[in-house]
C-alpha cells in the first residue's frame, strides 16, 4: 500500500435481489483527505459504504485498510470501529429512549472498578464532548426529545470521538442549517490534519466545494471516475453525476411569481400555540402562494407547520381553513379539509419500511378515503406507476418493500404519498432532504406548478438558496416564536438579516 | 422467477412443509403398520342412524376449529400491536360460563331445556368476548401499557370471573339444540362450517377493505401512520375487540361440544396454540407484516400434531414432549438467521463466477 493511503477499495460488486447495486467499484482514500463519494439517487453511495463497513456482504472484490496486513471483510459497523473505521449513516441509527449521553457511549461506556457502568463519569463525558462540538443539549434527557438536527450531530460527535483514521460522513448535513454546517466543517479541517481520511457523502454541490480535496463519483452502480476538485468544476460534476449536461441553477420562478395581498385566503391562523415548542402566533397564507419559513435550528420552523396540521395539536387559537372555522384535533382531520404534511424525518415519521413503495405511495389517500372504500388494486398500481414514473423514483419494482430503496428515493415515494392526495395546502418540511440535484430542481418546479394551480404550499427548509428559488413570501422564526414576514424583492442578504435578528419586516 | 422458485420464497412455504412433513410420519407410520397409504386421508360416513362424517383428517380440522378462529384474532393483534393476546383462553372460558348461565337461567346448574331462545345465550358470550376485547385494547392502545401485561389482568381474572358467573357450578346445558354448535349439521361437523365461516369472513374482510394495510401500517410505524392520517390507537383497539369476539366465538363453540361449561378447562393453555398458530405461520411476533392463511395452516398443523401423537399410540402424558420437539423444529427452520443462510447459499450458487474471481484475485 502507497504510504499515503489509508483505504483502498478495488472490484467492488454487490447485488440485491433484482438490483445491482455495485458494479466493479474502485475506490481509494489517502491520510488527511476530505473524499467527495457523489452520484445521483440510488447510485450506490450508501451501499458502498455499507460494504466497507460490514453491513452489506459484497459478493467481490477487496478492501484494504492501512495496519492490516490482509484484505478486510468486515461483519459488523463494531469490527469497522476496531480498526479504525467511524460512520456516521444516512439515517440516524441512534436509541430514541437512551439519554444522550448512553447514546454517546454505546458499547464504549466508562466502567467502575466493579465493572459497571460508571454513569456519573458517562454523563460528565458526554457534556465535554456536547460542549467541545458546541451543542446545546441536556446530555441526561431522552435522545427523543431533541430535532432531528440535533440526533445528527449526536451521532456525528459520537463518530468523532472514537478514535478513527477513517471517518465516514453519509449525508452528515441533510437537516443542519449553514451554522451547524460550518462547525462540522471546522471539525472535519482539524481531523483533516490529524491526519484522518474522510469520505463524505451529500447532495450539496457547494458543500462539496468549501471543504473536499478530490471527487470520486459513482452512477447506476459503477465507477465514472476519480478527481482531484481543481478539475471538476460543478457543471462538469452535475454532467459527470447524472450523464448529461444539466443546469442545476437556472432560474425556476416564472415572472410575475410574486405575493398577492389580494388572493382568497387558504389558511388564516390566530393565536396558535402548541406549548413548549411554538409561542402563539399569527398566520395567514393566500391561494397559490409558496410560503418559506426560515430560521435558525430549533427556531420552531417545523413546530408551527405541526401545529396547523394537527400533528402536534395546537393548544390554543383559532384555526380557518378556505374561510371556515376548522377544528383539528388529529392528522386526518386537517386532510379532510385539503392539508397534506411532508415531515421532516423520514424514517421516524415518513416511510412504513416493510410496506411497499406501491402501499407507501395510496397510504395517505387511502386514509382520506377510509377503510371501505378500498381503492382497486388497478388504481393503486396506477397511481404507484403514475408517481413512480413522474419523480423518477429508482425501485426494482413498485412491490418493493420501501426499506430497500436507497434514501433519496425513500423521500421521492412520501412526496409521491401526499401528491397523490391532491392537497389545496401542502406543508412540506425539508422536501428536497436528500433528494438528487436533477431531482431538486423537478420538485421545486413542481411546487411551483402546484401554486400555479392554486394550490398553497408551505416550504420549510434549511437551505435558502433553495427558498429563494421557490418562495413568494417568507415568515421568520426565532426561538419559538414567529417574529416577522418578509415579502417582495426576497434576496439572501434581507433573509439573512431577518433570521440573524436584525429587523424583519 | 418460475412458479415454483416463487413458491418457495413466499412466506407460505414453511407452513406448507411442515403440514405435509406431519401429513408424511402418518403416512409412513401406517403403511408401517400395514394399513393402505391413504388411510390418514380417508373420510367416510359412519354407519349411526344418522351417518356423519369421519376420519383423521375431519378430525383435525373438527378439533382445530377452536385455535383456528382463535388464530385470526392473535394474527391482527400481534400486527398491529407486535404483542399477543394471552388472555384468549380465559376469555374463551368466561364467554362459556355467560353463555351457558344464560341458557340455564333459572334451571342451573344443570338443565336439558332451554331457558331463553339458544341465539340470546349465544350472543351474550359473544357481547362479553368484545367487552374483553374492548377493555385490553383500551390498555393497550388508548393507555399505551404493554400487550402482556395489559392481557395478563383477563388472563388470570377472566376464569375466576366465568367461575363466578357460575356460582361455583359447572353448569350443563344438556340440550339438543345447543349440542349442534359442537355436534354435526347434516353430516359436517358444526365446528368446522363456523371456523370456514369465520375464516372466510376475516379473508373477505381483509381484501375488500383497507383494514390489512392499515393495521400493518401501525404495526410498522405508529408514528408515520398518523401522520400519514390512520388513527393508530383506533386500529390497534379494533385488532383487540376482533380479537375478543374471536375467543367469545371459540368458547361457546367449545362449550357446545360438551355441553357445559367448565371455568376450569375450557379454553385452557388455548393462549398458546393460538400464539404458537401465528408463528408456525411464519410471522413475525415483532409486528408489521402479516399473513393470516399462514396462521391458519399453523393452527391445524398444532391440531395434526396432536391427531398424530394419538395415532401413533404415544401416551398423552409424554405427548407434549414430541410436540415440543417438532414445534421447535418447526420454528427454527423459520428463524432470521437461519433463513440468511439459506438465501446466502442460493446467493452463492447464483454467482459461482463472481466468487471464482473475488477469490482468484
Ligand atoms: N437493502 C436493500 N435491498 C435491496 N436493494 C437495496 C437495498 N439497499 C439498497 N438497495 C438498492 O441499491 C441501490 C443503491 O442504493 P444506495 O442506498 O447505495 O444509493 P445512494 O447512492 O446512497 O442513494 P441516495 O443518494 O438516495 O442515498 C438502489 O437502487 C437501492 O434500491
Ligand atoms: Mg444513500
Amino acid at each position: 500500500m502507497e504510504n499515503n493511503v489509508v483505504l483502498t477499495m478495488r472490484g467492488i460488486t454487490m447485488t440485491f435481489p433484482g438490483v445491482k447495486a455495485l458494479d466493479n467499484v474502485d475506490f481509494t482514500l489517502r491520510k488527511g483527505e476530505i473524499h467527495a463519494l457523489m452520484g445521483e439517487n440510488g447510485a450506490g453511495k450508501s451501499t458502498l459504504i455499507k460494504c466497507l463497513t460490514g453491513i452489506n456482504d459484497f459478493e467481490a472484490g477487496e478492501i484494504r485498510v492501512d495496519g492490516v496486513d490482509h484484505p478486510v471483510k468486515n461483519r459488523s459497523t463494531m469490527d469497522a470501529q476496531k480498526i479504525g473505521i467511524s460512520t456516521v449513516y444516512q439515517e440516524v441509527n441512534l436509541c430514541p429512549n437512551l439519554t444522550v449521553a448512553e447514546n454517546l457511549f454505546i458499547g464504549r461506556e466508562p466502567m467502575t472498578a466493579l465493572r459497571t457502568i460508571d454513569r456519573r463519569k458517562m454523563v460528565k463525558q458526554a457534556d465535554e464532548l456536547v460542549k467541545r462540538l458546541d451543542i446545546k443539549v441536556d446530555v441526561t434527557q431522552n435522545l427523543e426529545n431533541y430535532s432531528l438536527a440535533i440526533q445528527q450531530m449526536i451521532a456525528i460527535a459520537r463518530a468523532v470521538d472514537m478514535d478513527c483514521k477513517v471517518l465516514i460522513l453519509d449525508e452528515p448535513t441533510s437537516s443542519l442549517d449553514d451554522s451547524e454546517v460550518e462547525k462540522l466543517f471546522k471539525l472535519m479541517n482539524q481531523l483533516k490534519d490529524n491526519g484522518v481520511g474522510i469520505i463524505f457523502v451529500t447532495h450539496f454541490l457547494e458543500q462539496v466545494y468549501a471543504v473536499c480535496d478530490r471527487i470520486t463519483v459513482l452512477r447506476n452502480g459503477t465507477l465514472v471516475g476519480e478527481y482531484p476538485i481543481a478539475d471538476l468544476p460543478r457543471v462538469k460534476l452535475v454532467a459527470a453525476m447524472m450523464g448529461k449536461d444539466f443546469d442545476d441553477l437556472a432560474a425556476i420562478k416564472p415572472e410575475g411569481f410574486t405575493y398577492d395581498a389580494d388572493a382568497p385566503l387558504e389558511i388564516s391562523a390566530r393565536g396558535l400555540s402548541h406549548k413548549g415548542t411554538i409561542k402563539p402566533f399569527d398566520l395567514d397564507i393566500h391561494k397559490g402562494e409558496v410560503i418559506g419559513l426560515t430560521g435558525l435550528l430549533g427556531s420552531g420552523r417545523s413546530e408551527l407547520a405541526r401545529s396547523i396540521y394537527g400533528a402536534d395539536k395546537a393548544q390554543t387559537g383559532t384555526l380557518k381553513v378556505g374561510g371556515k372555522d376548522a377544528k383539528i384535533k388529529e392528522p386526518i382531520d386537517a386532510m379532510h379539509l385539503g392539508m397534506g404534511m411532508l415531515p421532516d424525518d423520514r424514517k421516524a415519521e415518513g416511510i412504513i419500511g416493510d410496506l411497499s413503495v406501491r402501499e407507501n405511495i395510496i397510504l395517505a389517500l387511502q386514509a382520506k378515503r377510509g377503510m371501505f372504500k378500498q381503492l382497486s388494486r388497478a388504481k393503486q398500481e396506477e397511481l404507484a406507476d403514475k408517481y413512480i414514473e413522474m419523480l423518477q423514483i429508482k425501485t426494482a419494482s413498485r412491490e418493493t418493500p420501501i426499506k430497500q430503496l436507497s434514501g433519496g428515493n425513500q423521500q421521492k415515494a412520501i412526496i409521491g404519498r401526499w401528491l397523490a392526495t391532491d392537497p389545496d395546502f401542502l406543508i412540506l418540511d425539508e422536501p428536497t432532504r436528500g433528494i438528487d440535484v436533477g431531482t431538486k430542481t423537478e420538485i421545486q418546479k413542481l411546487i411551483i406548478k402546484l401554486a400555479g394551480e392554486g394550490k398553497s404550499v408551505m416550504f420549510i427548509s434549511s437551505e435558502i438558496e433553495e427558498m429563494l428559488r421557490t418562495c413568494n413570501r417568507m415568515a421568520v422564526l426565532r426561538d419559538g416564536q414567529k417574529v416577522g414576514e418578509l415579502d417582495g424583492e426576497l434576496t439572501q442578504e434581507r433573509v439573512m438579516a431577518a433570521i440573524a435578528g436584525g429587523d424583519s419586516k | 422467477m418460475s412458479a415454483l422458485k416463487k413458491f418457495t420464497r413466499s412466506q407460505l412455504f414453511m407452513p406448507v412443509v411442515c403440514v405435509v412433513l406431519v401429513l408424511l410420519i402418518n403416512v409412513v407410520y401406517d403403511v408401517a403398520q400395514g394399513r393402505p397409504f391413504y388411510e390418514f386421508f380417508r373420510i367416510y360416513l359412519s354407519d349411526a342412524a344418522q351417518p356423519v362424517l369421519q376420519g383423521r383428517l375431519i378430525s383435525i380440522l373438527n378439533r382445530g376449529s377452536e385455535v383456528a378462529i382463535l388464530a385470526i384474532g392473535m394474527t391482527l393483534v400481534v400486527s398491529a400491536s407486535a404483542g399477543t393476546d394471552i388472555s384468549v383462553g380465559s376469555v374463551m372460558s368466561l364467554c362459556a360460563c355467560v353463555c351457558c348461565t344464560i341458557l340455564a337461567g333459572d334451571m342451573a346448574p344443570q338443565t336439558t331445556e332451554l331457558a331463553v331462545p339458544l341465539i340470546v345465550g349465544i350472543l351474550g358470550g359473544l357481547v362479553v368476548g368484545c367487552l374483553c376485547g374492548a377493555f385490553n385494547g383500551f390498555l393497550v392502545a388508548n393507555l399505551n401499557i404493554q400487550p402482556m401485561v395489559a392481557t395478563l389482568i383477563l388472563y388470570s381474572a377472566a376464569r375466576a370471573i366465568g367461575l363466578l358467573v357460575n356460582h361455583d357450578f359447572i353448569i350443563y346445558v344438556r340440550n339438543d339444540t345447543f349440542a349442534l354448535l359442537g355436534g354435526y349439521i347434516g353430516p359436517i361437523p358444526t365446528p368446522i362450517i363456523i371456523a370456514a365461516a369465520c375464516i372466510a369472513i376475516a379473508l373477505l374482510v381483509l381484501k375488500k377493505t383497507a383494514l390489512g394495510m392499515y393495521i400493518q401500517s401501525v404495526g410498522i410505524n405508529r408514528k408515520a401512520s398518523r401522520i400519514a392520517g390512520l388513527n393508530s390507537a383506533l386500529i390497534i383497539f379494533v385488532c383487540y375487540l376482533i380479537c375478543g369476539l374471536c375467543s367469545g366465538i371459540s368458547g361457546v363453540v367449545a362449550s357446545s361440544r360438551i355441553t357445559s361449561a367448565d371455568p376450569a378447562a375450557i379454553g385452557l393453555t388455548f393462549e398458546m396454540d393460538a400464539i404458537l398458530a401465528v408463528a408456525i405461520g411464519g410471522n413475525s411476533l415483532g409486528g408489521g407484516k402479516f399473513n393470516l392463511a399462514g396462521s391458519i395452516i399453523g393452527a391445524y398443523t398444532i391440531q395434526a400434531i396432536t391427531t398424530t401423537m394419538y395415532n401413533l399410540g404415544i401416551s398423552s402424558a409424554v405427548a407434549p414432549v414430541f410436540k415440543a420437539v417438532i414445534i421447535i423444529i418447526i420454528v427454527v427452520v423459520q428463524a432470521p438467521p437461519v433463513k440468511a443462510y439459506f438465501a446466502r447459499r442460493r446467493a452463492a450458487k447464483a454467482l459461482p463466477t463472481a466468487k471464482k474471481e473475488a477469490a482468484s484475485v
